[in-house]
């Protein structure tokens, strides 16, 4: 019975070990919960049905209430319009040819085409995004002679497409190649195989993957400076400059008049994205196959 | 085999090989008698499971795979034509039960119709789901939750909702790749029945692992060694005297 005080160190051992993994992780949480913290305790008091419904006021307006000792009036109503429009349309191009690239880069793994467009797509994905808005500033802003939300939303697509296609990719990859064969094995040709059984087997993963590129894009601020450049009035129009909630974080911190806004924008702008991850969460559970 | 009366399916002078130079299956001759089943065994890597997925041309989604020789379906060479209207009528059940996860037990039956695009009206549906269900006995432990997905039957339900699923498009070949391997006994046992009964509607080939399943269910047998057809002859006959040293090795257990 001599090997009863290794058997005690390894236990002693696994035990530290475990605390040490515990602790780490509570670390990790920290940050989270203080970010969250301090943007819900400054911001809260903002979010109003005003706040949401109204355009930024001008500063003149915002100068006036501050003296006056009353809340800033107005909110983000403009930049909610502009991210929800931008974000739209990027999506509407960005899921069908992403999804289809995301079958085709799976289907075709072995081809040298489908790996050159698989390495380019990382590098996309890896690209900073002040240089795809500025890229876009030189193809979309130049020649259209003028700022607008539909350069911005070119800028997102070009962003949300190679998140898009990874997930895709991936997902499709892991699906059993018996699915397939027993698809093809009833006569059924290949794209509607692809369409009627792959397809769906992989859409809460691609769904999730979808969601997972939303919540990274909307609250990307640096392409949409050189792009949709921002605006004081709800406009529905793309063909002019629009605003975004991020960017209107950006407007407000170099506005003295209008700091006050920062927080009630930050607090709605990391709620939606919360909300986007637990939507993405939940359907990833619900349509696991 | 000389006593081949009715011949469905001519396998004549088969080869395939995988990237050029591995030979999987060696100029293999067989018929294959309508409305029996018929066996195909050898140890792994012997060739069958190949064999198997060239008669409804399973290879053609690998590049890499090459099939010579010709393959007679009714006197017709199938790998000349049209590999969708082949697979139409040579339905394939795999060695792990695959229904379509995100399709209900219903649209499980009728997803070769929907793969190939045939729309049928809801009487004509709810008929053939019925008696694709009730001819692999499944119809009893299913009807009342048609709508659930196929993955929520066990899996020897799974199977036989996959037999369903072939049999659906009224196929005169039946192609099954070691179907019960995944299976428990008891499960096994019902597909076994049910392929006897079933032979009457259509032509079964089998590849099975297992010789005595062979033995039980099957017609005929082919033995396949490395690549080649080693022996083919009527089940029983092979089992009680077979002709090569080869396949007796194998039937009495010394290889495998």
């Amino acid at each position: 019975m001599k090997k009863d005080s290794n058997v005690k160190a390894r236990i002693f051992k696994n035990n530290l070990l475990y605390v040490v993994v515990c602790v780490m992780s509570a670390l990790t949480a920290i940050p989270l919960l203080a970010i969250l913290g301090e943007v819900l305790v400054k911001g809260w008091q903002q979010l109003g049905w005003s706040f949401l419904t109204e355009a930024t006021p001008n500063a003149f307006k915002a100068m006036m209430a501050a003296q006056k000792g009353e809340p800033i009036p107005g909110g983000i109503a403009n930049g909610i319009v502009g991210t929800l429009m931008m974000l739209f349309t990027a999506a509407v191009v960005a899921i069908p040819v992403g999804i289809l690239c995301g079958i085709c880069l799976s289907e075709f793994r072995k081809n040298w085409f489908a790996k050159t467009v698989s390495y380019i797509t990382d590098l996309l994905q890896g690209t900073p995004s002040i240089i795809i808005g500025i890229i876009v500033y030189i193809w979309v802003v130049v020649p259209m002679k003028g700022y607008s939300g539909f350069a911005g939303s070119v800028a997102l697509f070009i962003m949300m497409l190679p998140l898009i296609i990874r997930s895709t990719e991936e997902t499709m990859k892991i699906l059993p190649e018996s699915l397939k064969e027993a698809g093809l094995a009833l006569g059924g040709n290949y794209w509607r195989v692809m369409l009627k059984v792959m397809l769906p087997a992989s859409f809460g993963s691609i769904f999730t993957g979808i969601l997972l590129a939303v919540s990274r894009v909307v609250g990307e601020t640096a392409p949409l400076m050189f792009t949709a450049l921002g605006g004081a009035v709800i406009s529905y129009d793309l063909g002019r400059p629009m605003s975004a909630v991020p960017l209107m974080i950006w407007e407000f911190f170099n506005d003295p008049n209008l700091q006050d806004l920062i927080w009630g924008a930050s607090l709605f702008l990391l709620t939606l994205v919360l909300c986007l991850n637990l939507l993405a969460k939940r359907i990833a559970k619900k349509w696991k196959i | 085999m000389e006593n081949i009366v009715d011949p469905i399916l001519e396998i004549k002078d088969v080869s395939i090989s995988y990237d050029k130079n591995v030979t999987a299956v060696k100029n293999v001759s067989a018929c294959v008698e309508r409305n029996t089943i018929t066996a195909i065994m050898g140890p792994s890597g012997c060739g069958k499971s190949t064999l198997l997925r060239a008669v409804n041309r399973m290879h053609e989604l690998y590049k890499n795979i090459t099939v010579t020789g010709e393959i007679l379906l009714n006197g017709e060479n199938i790998l000349t034509r049209d590999p969708i209207e082949v697979r139409r009528n040579i339905g394939m059940v795999f060695q792990r039960p695959n229904p379509f996860p995100t399709m209900s037990i219903y649209d499980n039956v009728l997803a070769g119709y929907t793969l190939n695009g045939i729309s049928l009206s809801k009487h004509k549906r709810d008929d053939l789901v019925e008696k694709c269900l009730r001819n692999v006995a499944l119809w009893d432990e299913v009807k009342d939750v048609l709508n659930k997905r196929g993955t929520f039957l066990s899996g020897g339900q799974q199977q036989r909702l996959c037999i369903a699923r072939s049999l659906a498009l009224q196929p005169e070949i039946l192609l099954m790749d070691e179907p019960t391997s995944a299976l428990d006994p008891i499960a096994t046992k019902h597909i076994e029945d049910l392929l006897v009964k079933l032979k009457k509607e259509v032509t079964i080939l089998i590849v099975t692992h297992n010789m005595s399943q062979a033995m039980r269910i099957s017609d005929r047998s082919m033995f396949m060694f490395l690549g080649e057809l080693i022996e083919y002859d009527d089940t029983k006959r092979m089992f009680e005297s077979p002709k090569d040293d080869r396949t007796r090795a194998y039937l009495t257990g010394q290889m495998g």
